[in-house]
């Protein structure tokens, strides 16, 4: 027997919402999900009228529904938005250019202008060849650190006043789940926040519209609207630690689906006793990014990089600051630790 | 005993002494003789305490003993400690609870009473008075008992030093118990245990049972602790368990309770402080200890011993920082560094139910902007609205009229 849709009581139930467990038809879904996400915006006053906002777009599903439902709500509700997409090309055979000929369609689906930054032309070196140089165990700590900074750099070029990403409800939680197992505790407290504010120069602010949105929903969205997106991992596969998080999570949701918002909740109401320190940020002194170190991240991994010694920015090198800033030469002794890879 | 085939062989010498072979490793690096893993093992018990100066000399502490590992392992500090020979000796008046919940796993009145009789072995070998309390009893609590009774005044540094004088002065060792009669379980009636396995029964979830038992367990504890003359009450939680206790908080929404369900002293009671001495030993460690000295515990099956991994939110928890802990050593202490700070909640009071689960749900958080619906988890409104409705069909006395204080639940 059909299932009547809980909402309307006129159409046909075509899902159950794993959010609520509500039977709803495909219209009735269409405008729960974007209602939700306008309160989110609403409700967190993410944007100003007049702002232009970047969306980060991969050409994921993630990307793709936000782009799709930014823009929807941009004219339902008269946010007054110039919105445009913003991709990263991070110069990934197989992976990234097809996925942003996703993107490049997507430009024309949604007339939205769009601003492609790529990793060779900021820093010379693609992933695939950081890979050749680093080998697969390490790449991540370089995808994650220069998709950071690109981003940023992209919206200046582009001159948005705001950054609005495709993090999920899942990606908040993992990540929550994330640094409780890692034990970081500054990470842990910026992590659930759904905005960033900027007082720093050089990085603009950042926002996440769909914190609240189940991954399984943004999937069942992007499905029954049809959109237009590129379903590969990257090819350079995410951290073990992310996985064990990732795991861990789906099967609490199996156990009660209430658990991602649970994990959520908890970040949220989290507070830090007194006394634990918080690192003091300041600016990169070659590149003028934010870094609590005299060296940001970025800087040291691609000097590693034009060195030859690509683990000079993984773990922890402080004390070879001075020395790549007054461009001294490293010690044998000192090369030759950076240098091994283990693979 | 898996963990213990990490024994290894006598080639190596302790890291400590430098002359003894090693008879265990407990990380990478830290092999110890049997006597220096001792002195290691019993230090660490008493500089925890020392440290924190929670517990007064001639206090009346009471230790929670559930006959596993990590109490049992406490248990023996406890005694070690106060033992004459002992260097700075532990100072105060112990006494041991045990809570049989045989009813509330299903197990044979035959059943009970064989563990039961095997810890009062246990409990009478150590000469400290203790009491065997079956769950049930958590049905006849007084009204009275259960509310969060104030903390008696503040007890700055310069009280600590004066207890001390006062100790030395009186000379201590009179304090001390005189072994005496063990007292006899008293077996529940055959309908309270019913009352209790039908509280249980209407709660739906496992996650949600578990947590009641917990609460229940707890409470009992509590009113033991305050009708005996307790006014510390020491649990044998290792810093394995607060791990998965911590992550399994997180999973179930109440990471603004963190603080108190895993620090190392808890004062949501007021007046009765519960303390977590063992939290810095891992559940290896106490391993270790208790096969090689001979520390006698008991196997009690709890409410989920029986069924799968994903039954519940805990089960599920325990399996992952279980399986974990294997891939990544450091995993359990890292979790457990995280030492936060939170605003606890009104769900401790929850946890008293009766009228107040109404003043709960009514009343808002004062100076939270989280309101009460949100900071209360799905399983605690569950647990509280089948034991409210118990109140109310009169199967459970009614147990008191709990207010929410300000400034307490939100401090
Ligand atoms: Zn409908
Ligand atoms: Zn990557
Ligand atoms: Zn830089
Ligand atoms: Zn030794
Ligand atoms: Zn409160």
């Amino acid at each position: 027997m059909p299932v009547q849709c809980s909402s309307c009581s006129e159409k046909r139930a075509v899902l159950k919402r794993p959010k609520t467990g509500h039977s709803l038809c495909k219209e009735c879904f269409f405008w729960t999900f974007e209602e939700e996400i306008h309160q989110t915006i609403v409700s967190a006053k993410l944007f100003k009228p007049g702002e232009s906002v970047g969306i980060a777009a991969s050409g994921g599903k993630d990307s793709t529904v936000l782009a799709h439902v930014m823009k929807v709500l941009n004219e339902r509700y008269n946010y007054g938005l110039e919105l445009m997409l913003l991709s990263v090309d991070e110069g990934i055979t197989g992976y990234r250019d097809d996925s942003l000929e996703t993107v490049k369609r997507n430009q024309q689906q949604y007339e939205l202008p769009l601003k492609i930054v790529s990793y060779e032309e900021l820093y010379g070196w693609t992933m695939d060849a950081i890979v050749k140089q680093v080998g697969l165990k390490n790449n991540c700590t370089f995808c994650g650190v220069f998709r950071r900074q690109a981003l940023d750099r992209g919206a200046i070029m582009l001159k948005v006043g705001k950054i609005c990403t495709g993090h999920n409800a899942d990606d908040v939680a993992e990540t929550v789940l994330m640094n409780v197992l890692r034990g970081d505790i500054a990470r842990l407290r910026r992590c659930t926040a759904i905005s960033t504010d900027s007082e720093n120069e050089g990085v603009v602010p950042r926002c996440k519209p769909l914190k609240y949105a189940y991954e399984k929903e943004i999937v069942l969205y992007a499905y029954f609207k049809k959109l237009d997106y590129f379903s590969t991992e990257c090819i350079y596969s995410p951290n073990a630690y992310r996985g064990y998080a990732r795991t861990y999570l789906k099967d609490l949701e199996s156990v009660r689906p209430s658990s991602i918002m649970d994990v959520i909740h908890s970040g949220e109401n989290l507070s830090v006793r007194e006394g634990v320190k918080m690192p003091v940020q300041g600016t990169c002194s070659r590149c003028g990014y934010i870094s609590s170190q005299k060296l940001c991240k970025a800087c040291v991994l691609l000097e590693g990089l034009n060195r030859g010694l690509p683990k000079l920015g993984i773990g922890k090198h402080h004390r070879f600051h001075d020395k790549i800033l007054s461009q001294q030469p490293l010690t044998e002794e000192e090369e030759r630790k950076l240098k091994a890879v283990d693979f | 005993m898996a963990a213990l085939l990490l024994f290894i062989s006598v080639s190596k010498k302790c890291v400590k002494c430098k002359e003894a072979p090693a008879a265990l490793v407990i990380r990478a690096g830290d092999a110890y003789c049997r006597l220096c893993f001792k002195d290691f093992f019993v230090h660490k018990f008493k500089a925890v305490l020392g440290k924190n100066r929670i517990i007064f000399p001639g206090e009346k502490v009471l230790l929670a003993v559930s006959g596993g590992p990590s109490s049992c392992s406490m248990l023996r500090q406890v005694q070690e400690g106060l033992s004459q020979k002992a260097n700075k000796k532990l100072r105060f008046v112990p006494g041991i609870a045990y809570i049989d919940e045989g009813a509330a796993i299903g197990q044979s009145v035959e059943e009970r009473q064989r563990t039961v009789a095997e810890l009062q072995a246990v409990f009478q070998a150590t000469g400290f008075p203790f009491y065997i309390l079956p769950l049930e009893q958590v049905l006849d609590l007084p009204a009275s008992v259960v509310a969060t009774n104030p903390s008696p005044s503040e007890q700055p540094a310069s009280a600590y030093k004066a207890a001390v004088g006062h100790f030395v002065e009186t000379d201590g060792s009179n304090n001390f118990p005189t072994p005496q009669e063990p007292k006899k379980m008293l077996l529940p009636h055959v309908q309270e245990s019913h009352t209790l396995q039908q509280l249980l029964g209407s709660v739906k979830t496992l996650t949600a049972r578990e947590e009641l038992l917990n609460t229940l367990r707890q409470h009992l504890l509590v009113h033991t602790a305050r009708t005996e003359g307790y006014s510390k009450l020491m649990l044998g939680d290792s810093c394995t368990r607060l791990a998965v206790k911590l992550l399994t908080s997180i999973s179930l929404g109440r990471g603004a309770q963190l603080a108190q369900d895993t620090g190392f002293s808890d004062s949501r009671y007021g007046d009765i402080i519960l303390v977590r001495p063992m939290r810095d030993y891992s559940a290896k460690e106490i391993a270790y200890y208790n096969h090689l000295f001979t520390v006698p515990s008991v196997v009690i099956p709890s409410v989920d011993t029986k069924t799968v991994d994903k039954a519940s939110i805990q089960r599920l928890t325990e399996s992952f920082v279980t399986k974990l802990q294997a891939d990544f050593p450091s995993t359990v202490s890292t979790i457990y560094r995280l030492q936060l700070h939170t605003c606890f909640m009104h769900i401790s009071t929850l946890n008293i139910l009766g009228t107040c689960v109404l003043q709960v749900f009514s009343a808002s958080c004062p100076s939270l902007t989280v309101k009460p619906s949100t900071c209360v988890t799905q399983d605690q409104r569950e647990a509280a609205e089948c034991m409210y409705e118990m109140v109310r069909s009169r199967a459970l006395r009614p147990m008191s009229a709990v207010s929410v204080q300000p400034g307490y639940c939100c401090g």
